[in-house]
């Protein structure tokens, strides 16, 4: 006769929610790759090769290595003024990074305050609410955005307010609808009959449940950032025009397409990969972390 | 003496034009006993339970009528008053264990949020308290559960912990709604079987809202029968079960089946019968709308 003895694992859901975020690949690429950037914009005065200012028009225009005519040094070749592609690219993630975690995190929390308001206490603050995100999304958001910079004036903290301004709608219809879902659960009903006050229960009960949805929509709201930037700064409104930025690279490049398209090119694929990596990792996150999705 | 004596409890729905949802229910509960709240769906059971709960939703509205719950009519109390005896005094176990719990928090601390908010325990003392209800509802490992989150327990082992938790403040009544709908029949019995133990250690009245007489039958002492928010037949399980008085409890015994009695056909319930149901509806609201 065998002995058998069935112990069951401790609980221990935290590490278990890390392996399945490590799992899955679309936050592994997209994180990774995320992870990458930030690393490149922190470290970027060390990693660039050279000053991604410095013009040297003896240099304009030179092809990426591999090309007839490449200077070896000039990796991704240089722009019409002949500064490096490749510096500054990644000089310009420092804005595009900058501008995505600041404005996506304050959008996050404006628009999540009064979705978890108008949710929760329903009546006549969610009227108010509803209303104030019916008549925003009535505007056309790019062009509202290039008339906020306009009016506020450019730079960073012009753009950063813009994009604020602009897409707390949507965080605030998100964790309005998941606050009302949550509202609805037993376990709510359960923590008002036991008599906590309402403020306590939305904090308790509701916030938690309704943070994976915020934090999944954050990384989606960081690559729309990215491009909102990028526009604004196509179009001149961003940063001064010295600093690097991908829209400004763009937007150069746009005008010597015929016989320098890797000035275009480039900054247009590193847009393009970083707000897929920012899609992929909300993607992936929501799928992991969302508690609906799971169940 | 009853504990809990609603009289001629009506109530409307908002949305749909004033649409009466309970036509002067009147009903007893006495400390110890098991009542059975029977009905289709709609029949007003819930919204029953819900009152006595102080969980009405915003869009029903009470027109009339009493729940007296040791001598304090629970219709009449203001919020605050209400909260001291919800949780408390009267406490629920709800239909879904999947989703009666906070999936983001730890069993502890749901389980010991009555004993800390309205006893003022310490943690200590709740977690003490805790672990003797999970041995109580026969949960092994108490340890281990009070550490857990919900996702980590099977549907019957959440359903013990709600149970647990309904009996923590030890209640003078609890209102079971469906607690057993969403378990599989292995369970089922188990928790029918676990509530009445509860029940009995406790001292605990119960009001249990079910749409099965299998269930009634196993464990209400007393029995009401609701159709349209009307009360169709009350009394004593036993009598009921063996001598139905209305032919709507008539024809509902007899579409289910008994195994004191295998070989009997099941009939389903005539159309005859509801055609008389909702006639004694329109013959109640005409009444009402004369005297009122």
């Amino acid at each position: 006769m065998v002995d058998v003895t069935i112990v069951q694992p401790p609980a221990l859901p935290r590490r278990r929610l890390l392996t399945d975020l490590l799992a899955n690949p679309k936050v592994l690429f997209g994180g990774g790759f995320i992870l990458m950037l930030v690393l490149l914009a922190i470290f970027a005065p060390w990693i660039a090769p050279r000053d991604p200012i410095e013009q040297d028009l003896m240099l304009g225009t030179l092809p990426p290595v591999g090309l007839p005519g490449a200077e070896p040094g000039y990796y991704l070749g240089t722009d019409d003024l002949g500064r490096d592609v490749l510096s500054r690219l990644i000089h310009g993630s420092r804005v595009a990074l900058t501008v995505a975690f600041i404005a996506a995190s304050l959008a996050a929390l404006v628009g999540a305050m009064l979705g978890l308001l108008a949710g929760w206490y329903g009546g006549w603050v969610d009227a108010v609410v509803s209303r104030l995100v019916d008549i925003w999304m009535a505007f056309p958001p790019v062009l509202l955005s290039i008339l906020l910079v306009a009016i506020l004036g450019s730079g960073i903290h012009s753009v950063v307010a813009a994009i604020v301004i602009i897409d707390w709608t949507r965080f605030c219809r998100v964790v309005r609808a998941e606050t009302m879902a949550q509202a609805s659960m037993d376990y709510v009903t359960a923590a008002r009959t036991i008599g906590f006050p309402r403020f306590t229960i939305l904090m308790r009960e509701i916030l938690p449940n309704v943070a994976p949805v915020l934090i999944a929509l954050m990384s989606l709201e960081m690559g729309i950032a990215v491009i909102v930037e990028a526009i604004l700064s196509f179009v001149g409104l961003s940063v001064a025009s010295g600093t690097p930025t991908w829209g400004g690279m763009i937007a150069q490049g746009r005008q010597i397409i015929h016989h320098g398209w890797w000035v275009l090119a480039f900054p247009l694929l590193t847009l393009f990969a970083t707000v897929l990596a920012f899609n992929q990792l909300g993607d992936g996150l929501r799928r992991v972390i969302d508690p609906v999705m799971r169940r | 003496m009853s504990l809990l004596s609603i009289k001629n409890l009506s109530a409307v729905s908002d949305r749909d034009g004033g649409a009466p949802i309970l036509r002067s229910v009147s009903l007893e509960l006495r400390p110890g006993e098991t009542l059975g709240l029977v009905g289709e769906s709609g029949a007003g059971k819930s919204t029953i339970s819900k009152a006595v709960l102080g969980m009405l939703p915003r869009t029903v509205r009470i027109t009339g009528g009493t729940a007296v719950f040791c001598g304090r009519d629970l219709l009449g109390l203001s919020s605050r008053e209400l909260r001291k005896i919800t949780g408390s005094e009267i406490t629920l176990i709800p239909q879904d264990p999947m989703t009666a719990l906070n999936p983001g928090r730890r069993i502890e601390s749901q389980l010991t949020d009555g004993l800390r908010l309205k006893r003022g325990m310490s943690s200590d003392e709740a977690r003490r308290i805790g672990l003797e209800l999970l041995e109580e509802v026969h949960i092994r490992e108490p340890e281990r559960v009070m550490r857990a989150y919900p996702h980590e327990l099977s549907g019957g082992m959440r359903q013990r912990v709600l149970i647990a938790a309904a009996f923590a403040m030890d209640p003078k009544l609890v209102v079971a709604d469906e607690p057993t709908t969403a378990l599989d029949v292995t369970v089922q019995k188990q928790i029918l079987r676990l509530i009445r133990a509860m029940q009995a250690r406790h001292g605990t009245s119960v009001i249990f809202v079910t749409h099965d007489l299998g269930v009634v039958a196993q464990i209400c002492d007393r029995v009401t029968l609701l159709y349209g928010g009307m009360v169709v037949e009350a009394g004593a399980t036993k009598e009921i079960m063996e001598c139905p008085r209305h032919p709507y409890m008539q024809a509902l015994l007899a579409a289910g089946p008994r195994y004191d009695r295998p070989d009997r056909k099941l009939a389903p319930v005539p159309e005859s019968i509801f055609a008389g149901l909702r006639e004694e509806l329109a013959s109640f609201d005409r009444r009402e709308t004369r005297n009122g």
